[in-house]
């Protein structure tokens, strides 16, 4: 898929992989990843809360590894590949972690919601099995002013079981 | 984020030219955690962000047959803790790259930048003088233009150092400790993560072959001075002296005596010096079980 934009004379020239998908496009240089994906690609599911690292809305996986894309240049992903919670449903329904997330109740506003998600997929398809401190561990990360955390906690390791 | 443009640069000569040309309009960016993060609250005016992580020699974990370890400037923290041989040898680095941020910070995070950072209240300076680190610096002026400074040496006041213009870090080396040797890192917060140290300190000793006797030991304190805080005093404390809660209470009253912090939201003064002399004592503790194995 390519994402059609106007050319410029700074923009940067990006070629990636975002959900499994090929993408090219061109990128101001100071944009950010996370506007990257909302503005340019057209993915909104990754939020943005506060800009500086703290609260974790803006969590994607880059190359595997979950990231803050407030603190990532758009430019910076080229040659690299990208996962956003767009790309964790399937055709065959939601990723066990989005139904425990529901059936847990574990969001309220759900803003946070999208950046818990990636960061618990990136634990749990590294640690299948990872104990509670470990879980609250992995998202000190990711901040919550709705839910309290524990029915966050509940949901990823329900969906720990289930994926078992 | 105002515009600026963004460089990749693959080798040292490359960075250091753009980095030479733009002078203070440039800045290198490793993980970005703390330069997006300025240049988004407009710290700096910035024509150009280059981006050292396309560099060879910045982006490497290097064993040396001596023991020695070069950590590229640009390698994040996950890399670091995920490297057995530095948990095995450098186990005080290991203390303070897994405790910076959460784990989205731990996987753009370079030690390299936290030191190029030149916080007071970095995680990350302190353990990297307690092991004697070395950093390897390149300039302007080709291979010529190599010089190394001791990480003791590095900082000059918040968020300055000893890079002149166009120079960049290319990596720090720790030398290999050898025997009887242990480090260790630990830092107060209010919270159990994601926070900035109230106050930190990083120690390590050489012991002798009896494990009974401090040969060489280093303190370092973080948040208490304007750079990492060399504590001389608590060093000389410990040296020659037998292992015993009296000498280690005479270098830990020594680092809450030297410690010359601000007052601020994270903490007063009073709880400032009393904070290092409680961790100096602790890591004391830590680092003579580490170098007893
Ligand atoms: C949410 C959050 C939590 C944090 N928690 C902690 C913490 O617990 N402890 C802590 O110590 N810090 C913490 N930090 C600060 C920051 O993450 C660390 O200082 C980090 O190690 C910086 O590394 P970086 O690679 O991201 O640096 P960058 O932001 O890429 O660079 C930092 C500075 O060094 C310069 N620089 C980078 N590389 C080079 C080079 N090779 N040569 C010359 N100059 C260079 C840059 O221009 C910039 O001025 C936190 C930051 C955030 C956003
Ligand atoms: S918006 Fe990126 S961490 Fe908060
Ligand atoms: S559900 Fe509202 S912030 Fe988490």
């Amino acid at each position: 898929m390519t994402t059609q934009i106007t050319p410029g004379p700074s923009r940067v020239h990006v070629r990636t992989t975002i959900n499994g998908q090929a993408h090219e496009f061109l990128v101001p240089p100071y944009m950010s990843l996370l506007d990257t994906l909302r503005e340019i690609v057209g993915l909104t599911g990754t939020k943005e809360g506060c800009l500086d690292g703290n609260c974790g809305a803006c969590t994607v996986s880059l190359d595997g590894r979950i990231v803050d894309s407030c603190l990532v240049l758009g430019a910076e992903i080229n040659g690299k590949s990208v996962e956003t919670v767009e790309g964790m449903a399937t055709a065959n329904g939601l990723h066990p972690l989005q139904q425990a997330f529901l059936e847990e109740a574990a969001l309220q506003c759900g803003i946070c919601t999208p950046g818990f998600l990636v960061a618990a997929k990136g634990l749990l398809d590294n640690e299948p099995a990872p104990d509670e401190h470990r879980i609250r561990h992995w998202l000190a990360g990711n901040l919550c002013r709705c839910t309290g955390y524990d029915k966050i906690v509940r949901a990823v390791q329900k969906a720990s079981a289930e994926m078992a | 984020m105002h515009p600026f443009a963004y460089e990749a640069p693959t080798t040292i000569d490359a960075a250091v030219a753009l980095l030479d040309k733009h002078g203070d309009r440039a800045r290198p960016i490793a993980g970005g955690t703390d330069v997006l993060v300025q240049a988004r609250a407009n710290r700096w005016d910035l024509d150009a962000i280059v981006d050292v992580k396309n560099i060879p020699e910045l982006t490497e974990i290097s064993h040396y047959p001596d023991g020695s370890v070069a950590i590229g400037a640009a390698v994040p923290c996950y890399q670091i803790y995920e490297d057995q041989k530095i948990r095995d040898n450098f186990p005080g680095i290991i203390d303070a790259v897994e405790m910076i941020g959460g784990i989205q910070i731990q996987s753009r995070a370079a030690l390299g930048g936290n030191l190029c950072n030149s916080s007071p209240s970095a995680d990350g300076i302190c353990p990297l003088i307690a092991y004697n680190a070395v950093c390897h610096i390149a300039g302007p002026g080709g291979d010529d233009n190599h010089r190394d400074v001791a990480v003791e040496d590095f900082c000059t006041g918040p968020g300055s150092n000893v890079l002149a213009r166009g120079e960049i870090l290319v990596s720090v080396v720790l030398p290999n400790p050898g025997d009887n040797f242990g480090a260790a890192y630990e830092r107060f917060i209010p919270r159990n993560e994601m926070d900035i140290a109230v106050a930190g300190a990083g120690v390590s000793v050489k012991l002798n072959a009896a494990g009974d006797k401090f040969e060489a030991a280093r303190v370092a304190l973080a948040a208490v001075a304007p750079v990492p805080l060399v504590v001389p005093a608590a060093e000389a404390a410990l040296v020659g002296n037998s292992v015993s809660d009296d000498v280690i209470e005479a270098a830990a009253k020594a680092a809450g005596d030297a410690a010359s912090p601000i007052a601020d939201m994270r903490g007063t003064i009073d709880q400032r010096k009393h904070l290092s002399a409680v961790l100096t004592r602790r890591m004391i503790n830590q680092a003579v079980a580490r170098a007893r194995g």
